[in-house]
């Protein structure tokens, strides 16, 4: 397409804007983590590495960067497997109900987050919990899992959807039973779409904060709510800085990184 | 004369593979809902055999082809493959292998691990695997392709890719859907040759479908003429342009003029239904005497005259009105007819086909 050059010209200042307003208040967060005063104050006229010290040997943050983690991962592998598998079952067989499935799966990520949250908290105080299966670290995976498996379903389906069905028959052609053709054919046809959400996941579940609020039973904090937690005490606030630097990287790679797995997939 | 011919070659055969067919259907049909695709079909496919299945968009030869593979289960009926009930097993417990329309080869792999896929599976030893593969690739003339990937093959490559992928299994049986579909003429052409000259060399019951009635013609031993989930007519490719054995099957296999009412009453002294070939019919001056005895002719009149290169097409119209189309050689017979020319229209009498 071509574009006259007044368009061009708005374009790019429209363009400049967005990303000025998304990525400076990051770039702000990351140089303020080396900012000496504890004001924050600007211009920059020490910098020091000390509030990344503090943040490293800080014992909270470490609980906190451990639950996050623990979480994360086998959240993310709940929504590998179940997004996977729901997903080939939905694309490949014929059943009644089909479409219900298809929307109840998605749906947690429509629903606002604050719903999920109280809808679980309920769940698990007033059902589970007689049960002996309180608020703990379980709930808030479960809390988690709901929205990461729409992540890998809505990749892995999306693909699926465009792979050629006559690969599985020849591979049942051939003599491959169902299992191995769907090893051999299916899985690598969307084995990047697959390892894609997975990311997405991780990376969504590492930030979360509403459905954690209401999942987590007191005491136990991820690192989103640590930050949440002591971003009004001033005298963390250097080490907040640290930590939401920290979780600017760690959310950008793995969405980087999907992003790169799907684009190499189209050519 | 050819039935006899094709039956007395086949009792060659040793006489038990010329009673087992390589694939019986029997009564078989298929209903997708409502709707029937195919209409009670029986059918025999000897052992060695080229057999095409023909017929228009829609007359059911893929759901036939993909029942003998086991990808569809037919709503009643039986299938035999070499004299064993196969109508519930799975695609991989038959041994029958397909070449699909659009080849489904598996673009993560490449050609060679695409050919050795079926191999692998059955656990062939790795030497033995590489050496088949590359046996296969020689075959079908692509040695130098084996480590790209299908992405990287031109169409006609794909093809004789997915050819290889199945024949180095060797089935006893081997599918093939419209395989030349997406081929440009040229290439289409030698294809149908090599084609032929693998299945004699390889000697597999070929079974393979097609819309194009020449291609059937110039490939098979036999054809089994479709139409609207019913097969109207099996034969050999002469049995069928010659004594076509309905309407649909003497339209459907090239020209021809058929003809009824006055005009055939004149020439056989019945109410059949004729269908002569135009390539038939010779154009004579209207006092030029018979040719010889035993001849039939009618006088017409030149309306359109079609050059074709090879050959001219005439279309002549017969006082009474019968269209009557002539397809002349462009040799050192060649008539010089023009529109608009009184004509006598000869054919010898052996030619008038009752429908
Ligand atoms: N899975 C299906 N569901 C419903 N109808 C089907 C299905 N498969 C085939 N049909 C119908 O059955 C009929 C026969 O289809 P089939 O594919 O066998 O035709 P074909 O002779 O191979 O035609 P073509 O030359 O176009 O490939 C068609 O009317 C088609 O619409
Ligand atoms: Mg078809």
């Amino acid at each position: 397409m071509r574009l006259s050059r007044s368009a061009k010209i708005t374009l790019r200042i429209f363009a400049a804007a967005v990303m000025a307003a998304i990525y400076l208040p990051l770039l702000l967060v990351i140089v303020n983590s080396f900012n000496a005063t504890t004001s924050g104050a600007f211009p920059i006229t020490d910098f020091t590495t000390r509030w990344w010290e503090a943040a490293f040997t800080n014992e909270g943050v470490r609980e906190a960067l451990w639950t996050s983690l623990r979480v994360a991962t086998v959240a993310t592998v709940i929504a590998l497997l179940l997004g996977a598998m729901i997903a080939f079952a939905l694309s490949r067989y014929e059943f009644f109900g089909k479409n219900t499935v298809n929307l109840l799966v998605v749906l947690p990520i429509a629903l606002p987050g604050i719903v999920t949250g109280v809808a679980l908290n309920n769940t698990f105080k007033t059902v589970l919990e007689p049960l002996g299966i309180g608020l703990g670290l379980f709930s808030v995976i479960v809390g988690h899992a709901t929205f990461c498996i729409v992540m890998v379903f809505n990749n892995v389906q999306a693909r699926l959807g465009r792979m050629n069905r006559g690969l599985e028959e020849a591979a049942m052609d051939m003599g491959a039973n169902v299992i191995r053709a769907f090893f051999t054919v299916t899985l690598p046809g969307f084995k990047s779409a697959f390892l894609a959400g997975g990311l997405l996941a991780f990376a969504l579940s590492f930030d979360e904060i509403v459905v954690t609020t209401f999942t987590a039973p007191p005491g136990t904090e991820t690192l989103p709510i640590w930050i949440f937690n002591n971003m009004a005490r001033p005298n963390q606030a250097p080490v907040v800085n640290v930590i939401a630097a920290v979780l600017v990287l760690l959310s950008m790679i793995p969405v980087y990184l999907s992003q790169r797995m799907t684009g190499d997939d189209r050519k | 004369m050819q039935a006899t011919a094709a039956s007395g070659a086949a009792s060659l055969v040793s006489a038990a593979a010329a009673v087992t067919p390589a694939i019986s259907l029997q009564n078989v049909v298929k209903t997708f809902g409502e709707f029937t695709a195919v209409k009670g079909l029986d059918l025999d496919i000897r052992q060695g055999e080229f057999f095409s299945l023909l017929g228009p968009s829609g007359s059911g030869k893929t759901t036939v082809l993909r029942m003998i593979a086991g990808f569809e289960l037919p709503s009643s009926g039986r299938i035999d493959l070499a004299g064993r009930d196969v109508t519930r097993k799975a695609p991989f417990e038959r041994d029958v292998n397909t070449v699909f329309q659009d080849y489904a080869l598996f673009p993560h792999l490449s050609v060679a691990e695409n050919v050795g896929y079926g191999l692998k599976l059955r656990r062939t030893s790795r030497g033995d695997r590489r050496r088949l593969v590359a046996e296969a690739l020689e075959m079908i003339r692509l040695p130098h392709v084996a480590d790209r990937l299908p992405s990287q093959l031109s169409g006609g490559q794909r093809q004789r890719v997915a050819l290889a992928r199945a024949l180095v299994l060797r089935p006893q049986v081997l599918l093939l859907d419209e395989p030349l579909g997406a081929l440009d003429k040229q290439l289409r052409e030698q294809m149908q040759v090599e084609l032929k000259q693998i299945q004699r060399t390889v000697g597999i019951t070929f079974v393979f479908v097609t819309h194009d009635q020449e291609e059937a013609l110039t490939l098979s031993d036999r054809v089994a003429v479709f139409n609207e989930g019913l097969v109207e007519q099996v034969g050999t490719p002469e049995d069928l342009y010659e004594r076509p054995s309905s309407r649909f099957v003497a339209s459907f296999l090239g020209n021809t003029n058929l003809v009824e009412g006055e005009l055939a009453r004149g020439l056989t002294g019945s109410d059949a239904l004729l269908s002569i070939r135009p390539e038939r019919i010779r154009i004579r001056q209207p006092d030029e005497p018979l040719e010889a005895a035993g001849m039939s002719s009618v006088e017409a009149v030149i309306e359109e005259i079609v050059y074709t290169g090879p050959s001219t097409r005439f279309v002549a119209r017969t006082s009474a009105g019968q269209k009557l189309i002539v397809q002349e050689q462009n040799d050192s017979r060649a008539s010089s007819a023009h529109r608009g020319d009184r004509v006598r229209l000869e054919w010898s009498s052996r030619f008038n086909y009752t429908v």
